[in-house]
């Protein structure tokens, strides 16, 4: 359990009422009812650090007295509220449909409606005094209990054993006191916690209203009554029963909390590693629109995912980078739009767009000459906002336009992407398109400025093969029309053979192997890159057969050793490969590999 | 939409049957128990035939509803009083502090939630994050009434800035106002920070900020709209919550809301006003419920689809 501060506390607190309710009354249970006529109503003295009452009895005593009973109410509350909450909460999963549906209406209708309502309906019913509080405020809590019951056994309702029980002819019943109701017991049980908490503060309130417990008999409410009375004279005796309330309050509510979180927790390494930055290298390459050297992203931990990265794109160029899920791809198009989320840190000796420091570059002029293209169309439009002003604000914030402006050239985007009736869209919430036309929208978004360079981050990966195909060819005609360059994020190296004009293979974090796309089929010389066209299906594949893949998985990258990362998966793999990394070295024209056995 | 009508008219149904059915679960005559026993058994008679609790259930409840329907909610046992009257000369005042309370707690705290959001993302500034759960839970945990208890203490009673209690202008909103919000602005600043959290994590706030926007204007305009579903959702069954909370702060702060007259009516037995004041409560929540639903559908355009 972690040791926050609040776990602390609330530890403290609830371990501190919960004796005091037990040694509470033997103690002070004498004084508190002691009656002494020279000493009434009075206000702090070294005597009675809190005053008297009425009566003369020591209101200090009192309140450690009235703990007991506090408790005790709250307690009997909180089970008839549990006991009452969990058997309507459990009633659905074994009544008929139309009973079940009576039931979880009536649930949540009583669920809105305010515990104290409700309690001081029940208080008129069955008269003032701590019995009708006490069924009031449990009739109170018993919605949300039978709420949570409900969610818990739908949830598990739809789980494996469940539906095999059910297949297996075990009756509904039986079911529910078998599989179901031992599953949810535990999280029932922290609310327990969280109720019995509420139930102390209501019956104090129904209490302190005189609704509650009546005298002789007291609780914290009922002195907070009597306090309150006089707290124009003598404002001290009130504060006892009212910091007592406040403490039990405080007490379970924030148990309730670190019960409920302690499950949720995970340990986050501290450990933190400062990592030099490359030195800056030499004159920007005149000739690319992107050049990236020397790029690493570390997380805490010393962690790498992408490292030593390097990387240039010319204009009009598509280059795509090919690796499993875990290379370091996604993360490395995120470095380059500045995107590496917290707390990863990126470093570079250069990452330049158009010949300048990205990072000397201004919003505006990053606003413009970057689009990106992310692989969910579904999840990167903003729901709440209709697709033409997402297109449009590009234009108002970067480029100064008028919102009328804006908007006709957002219906001129969508248009130029081929999105049928572009006036109509742009009026549209994201969700009344279908994903391809999302995706279209996306790109049209970064056609909004001038765009420089495209980054696509496995734009189709999310579309079914006929939409992947319009998409990529939307993505070629939209480079050839604007001559933006592009990167192209992809683990399907058939995608990327097909669009790409240089494919950049990945492997752990690393570039493997760079080449034109024409020498992919036949020329790749990298181990990996073999293996990738090799296990790709074509219409000469022996169907028989099963496919080719690679044996063995990627390293992940905290567990990447000193040398080749793919040494372990490579048949070629000699003793060199295991302990020292192959550099990059020329292998043919425009084509570099980083492997021990082919240079 | 239909449904939540549906949803609501069958609520107000039952509610209307709960409140009839109150002064007949009472257990003995409530007409005795409202005179004290030392009443004459004429007057007590009387009572009840006024009342008309000697005629049958199904007359009564047609009575009970027909007169809802024209404004008659019968008489004070005390004053004599149309019930109808009190309610409506006391209404404006617990309505008035409820939602000032709630419009005071949903501006303070949706900001609040947001910077607190916006320093912790992606689990930076743990301290904030811990200063800021622990704070606000444990003003979660405080009851309204035991803030309006410290309020009128101090700043009344003890620094004298704040009238202590009745409603006589503006300056007498404050305290009441405060007492009532304190506990939703924590909750809510909670849920509006644990929302925007999220927010921040998806895709379109990741390819907002690809887009260059300006911080303004990506907090506004893309994570802002949509955190307040949830915030709303939240924000209107406290509204609900907050609505039963008054009935505590309006006994601390004597404010003559119709708060004040539940618990009169309960301690004194008149049982007529204790009805009518229950059925108003009742009916109100119901109604923000439903305006909140309503609300809801017009903002996330996505979930009415969702609930259907």
């Amino acid at each position: 359990m972690p040791r926050t501060p609040a776990a602390v506390v609330s530890a403290v607190l609830v371990t501190l009422m919960v004796v005091l309710a037990i040694i509470g009354p033997p103690i002070w249970g004498e004084t508190a009812e002691k009656i002494d006529a020279g000493a009434i109503l009075q206000g702090a003295s070294a005597a009675h650090p809190l005053g008297t009452d009425n009566l003369g009895r020591d209101l200090l005593a009192r309140v450690l007295v009235a703990g007991r009973y506090s408790l005790a109410l709250a307690l009997a509350a909180t089970l008839i509220g549990a006991v009452i909450g969990i058997v309507l909460g459990a009633l659905p999963s074994v009544l008929p449909r139309r009973g079940a549906r009576l039931v979880t209406g009536t649930v949540n209708a009583l669920v809105a409606f305010p515990g104290l309502l409700l309690a001081m309906f029940t208080a008129v019913v069955s008269g003032m005094g701590a019995r009708g509080a006490v069924l009031g405020i449990g009739v109170a809590i018993a919605p949300s209990f039978a709420r949570l019951t409900q969610t818990l056994a739908a949830s598990v309702a739809g789980a494996d054993y469940v539906l095999a029980a059910r297949m297996l002819g075990v009756p509904r019943r039986r079911v529910l006191g078998r599989h179901v109701l031992p599953n949810i017991a535990e999280p029932l049980i922290l609310n327990l916690a969280q109720a019995l908490g509420g139930a102390l503060l209501g019956l104090a309130g129904m209490s302190f209203l005189g609704l509650g417990v009546q005298p002789p008999d007291f609780d914290w409410g009922r002195l907070l009554f009597d306090g309150f009375a006089r707290i124009y004279v003598t404002p001290e005796v009130a504060i006892g029963p009212a910091v007592a309330v406040a403490l039990a309050g405080i007490g379970f509510n924030l148990l309730g909390d670190t019960l409920a979180k302690r499950a949720a927790r995970t340990a986050v390494p501290a450990r933190k590693e400062e990592l030099a930055a490359p030195e800056p290298s030499g004159a920007p390459d005149p000739r690319a629109v992107l050049e990236v050297r020397d790029l690493t992203v570390t997380f805490p931990g010393g962690v790498t995912p992408v490292r030593h990265l390097s990387l240039t794109v010319r204009p009009g160029e598509i280059v795509g980078i090919v690796g499993e899920s875990g290379s370091g791809k996604s993360l490395t198009a995120a470095a380059i739009g500045g995107l590496v989320p917290y707390p990863g840190t990126v470093t570079h000796a250069a990452l330049r767009l158009d010949g300048r420091e990205v990072a000397e570059l201004s919003q505006k002029e990053l606003g413009t000459s970057l689009a990106m293209v992310f692989q969910d169309p579904m999840a990167s439009l903003n729901p709440a906002l209709r697709v033409g002003g997402q297109l449009a604000e590009v234009a108002i914030v970067h480029q100064g336009a008028t919102r009328a402006e804006a908007a006709r050239r957002a219906v001129d985007r969508l248009g130029h992407v081929h999105l049928p009736e572009p006036a109509k869209q742009a009026k549209r919430h994201p969700h009344e398109l279908s994903g391809g036309m999302r995706q279209r929208a996306v790109i049209a978004m970064g056609l909004m400025g001038t765009p420089k360079l495209i980054i696509a981050d496995e734009p189709t990966t999310a579309l079914d093969v006929t939409v992947q195909r319009q998409i990529l060819k939307l993505l070629r005609e939209v480079v050839d029309e604007s001559g933006a360059a592009a990167l192209f994020i992809s683990h399907d190296i058939a995608v990327v053979g097909e669009l790409c004009d240089r494919v950049v293979v990945m492997y752990a974090g690393r570039v493997v192997e760079e080449l034109p796309v024409s020498a992919l089929a036949k020329g790749a010389a990298h181990p990996y890159t073999k293996a990738l066209v090799d296990s790709l299906p074509d219409m000469e594949t022996d169907r028989s057969l099963p496919l080719a893949s690679i044996p063995g998985t990627q390293p992940a990258p905290a567990l990447v050793g000193a040398g080749c990362a793919f040494a372990g998966r490579c048949a070629l793999a000699t003793d060199r490969c295991s302990t020292s990394l192959p550099p990059v070295t020329e292998y043919g024209i425009a084509h570099t590999v980083a492997c021990w056995e082919v240079s | 939409m239909l449904r939540h009508l549906v949803r609501f008219i069958v609520s107000l149904g039952v509610l209307l049957v709960a409140s009839f059915a109150m002064i007949h679960l009472i257990p003995g005559d409530p007409v005795r128990a409202s005179l004290g026993p030392a009443a004459p058994i004429e007057l007590v008679q009387a009572r009840t035939a006024a009342l008309g609790l000697d005629r049958p259930l199904l007359e009564q409840f047609t009575t009970y509803v027909a007169n809802l329907f024209s404004g008659n909610m019968g008489v004070s046992f005390l004053t004599g009083e149309p019930v109808g009257q009190v309610i409506l000369t006391r209404l404006p005042n617990t309505l008035g502090l409820a939602l000032l309370a709630t419009v005071v707690a949903m501006l303070a705290a949706v900001p609040i939630g947001m910077w607190a959001a916006i320093r912790t993302e992606n689990g930076r500034n743990r301290g904030t994050e811990a200063t800021f759960t622990s704070v606000t839970g444990t003003a979660v945990a405080v009851p309204e009434f035991l803030y309006a208890i410290g309020l009128v203490t101090v700043f009344a009673i003890g620094l004298g800035l704040f009238p202590p209690a009745g409603k006589s202008g503006p300056a007498s909103y404050v305290l009441p106002i405060l007492a009532l919000a304190i506990g939703p602005i924590a909750m809510i600043s909670r849920i509006s920070r644990v929302e925007t959290l999220r927010e921040l994590g998806t895709d379109y706030v990741r390819l907002a900020r690809a887009k260059r926007l300006p911080a303004a204007r990506l907090y506004l305009r893309h994570v802002l709209p949509n955190t307040l579903t949830a915030t709303l959702t939240i924000g209107g069954l406290l509204l609900t919550a907050l609505i039963a909370g008054s009935v505590l702060v309006e006994y601390v702060f004597a404010w003559p809301g119709l708060g004040l007259k539940i618990v009169e009516s309960i301690t004194q037995k008149d049982y007529p006003v204790a009805q009518g004041v229950i059925l108003v409560y009742g009916a109100i929540v119901l109604v923000v419920n439903f305006a909140v639903d309503l609300i809801l559908g017009k903002l996330d355009p996505t979930s009415s689809i969702k609930e259907s």
